[in-house]
């Protein structure tokens, strides 16, 4: 069942009809309208995530560092799922910025792989590419690090739904299903 | 010092600050932990659908199965995470979300654990979670 519906979605992610959400389509500038996506996005804006460079199909991001997101009161490290949204939101974004008309995008799945803790005290910067933009499908990968991708915190492999809210109207979640 | 397993469970989350975040609230029957995301608008990753965001519910999974795996190895110490593989099964819609997790082997030096988030019904899980722990009592080793 779940199978049958996640094809369902996979193939309504066909439909090109849906514009992008306008607050997504702000300014002509790549770096601007993904920096609009975060302010847009309360939880990339709670945890004073930043995108900081774009290039088609790549982003660069950071999440600074706050006692109030530390995982390990012990050693202070940062949780692993501030590194899981963090690592999710710039995948998405390089996906987005491999596209010619962006669409939205939603996570089919993600495997994080932990070298190293993160050290504590310091922001977690990422760098995220769009290796392969599909029809329905973007795969993206992208690393954590603090000074340099060669020394990285984490690394994650994602796969993306391209084009996730077609036919899913504003406020689709919210309603009842009839 | 807490007595019972649910006051040591709900105290070392509480010394969590990223649970207290997510604002996670744990629920112990026996020695089955379930943990509760109340929902909270920081949460939201796409404000079209509304939809949760992706991270804080792998975020939830793994904390969940963090937390099983040290109740499971009776450690005081939440283990360390080697890998995690997250599956999106449908989006968070903005309600409650609830994750359980389902320690599969401790083995001397790697666990092995899965966990399942889920809304209103429990058999429509929202995402699942699989992943590999230090097992506790190694760790550093």
């Amino acid at each position: 069942m779940v199978g049958d519906r996640r094809r369902a979605l996979v193939a309504k992610g066909m439909s090109d009809e849906t514009p992008p959400p306008a607050a997504y389509a702000a300014g002509n500038d790549p770096l601007e309208r993904v920096k609009a996506m975060i302010r847009f996005t309360p939880q990339a804006a709670a945890l004073g995530m930043e995108v900081t460079r774009i290039e088609p199909a790549r982003v660069w991001g950071r999440v600074p560092y706050r006692p109030d997101l530390v995982g390990d009161p012990e050693t202070g490290v940062i949780a692993g799922g501030v590194l899981t949204t963090l690592l999710d939101t710039i995948c998405g974004m390089a996906a987005v910025a491999a596209m010619e008309s962006p669409t939205t995008v939603a996570t089919i799945d993600l495997r994080i792989d932990y070298m190293r803790a993160a050290e504590p005290g310091r922001d977690v910067l990422a760098e995220a590419h769009c290796y392969k933009l599909g029809r329905s499908i973007a795969f993206v990968r992208a690393v954590a690090y603090e000074d340099s991708p060669d020394n990285p915190i984490a690394h994650v492999a994602c796969a993306f739904m391209v084009n996730s809210s077609a036919g899913r109207k504003f406020g689709a979640n919210v309603r009842k299903k009839t | 010092m807490s007595d019972t397993p649910q006051q040591r469970v709900a105290a070392a989350l509480e010394r969590i600050p990223y649970a207290r975040f997510l604002n996670l609230r744990a629920e112990l029957k026996g020695d089955e932990l379930t943990l509760v995301m109340p929902y909270s608008e920081h949460l939201i990753g796409n404000p079209m659908l509304p939809a949760l965001h992706g991270g804080v519910v792998g975020a939830l999974m793994e904390v969940t199965a963090l937390t099983q795996l040290a109740i499971a190895s009776k450690s005081e110490r939440f283990p360390k995470t080697i890998d995690i593989g997250i599956d999106y099964l449908r989006s968070g819609r903005p309600v409650d979300t609830f994750a359980r997790a389902r320690v599969v082997k401790i083995g001397r030096r790697v666990a092995n654990v899965q966990a399942e988030a889920w809304q209103g019904e429990k058999s429509q899980p929202i995402a699942t979670l699989h992943g590999h722990f230090m097992t506790p009592e190694v760790e550093g080793g």
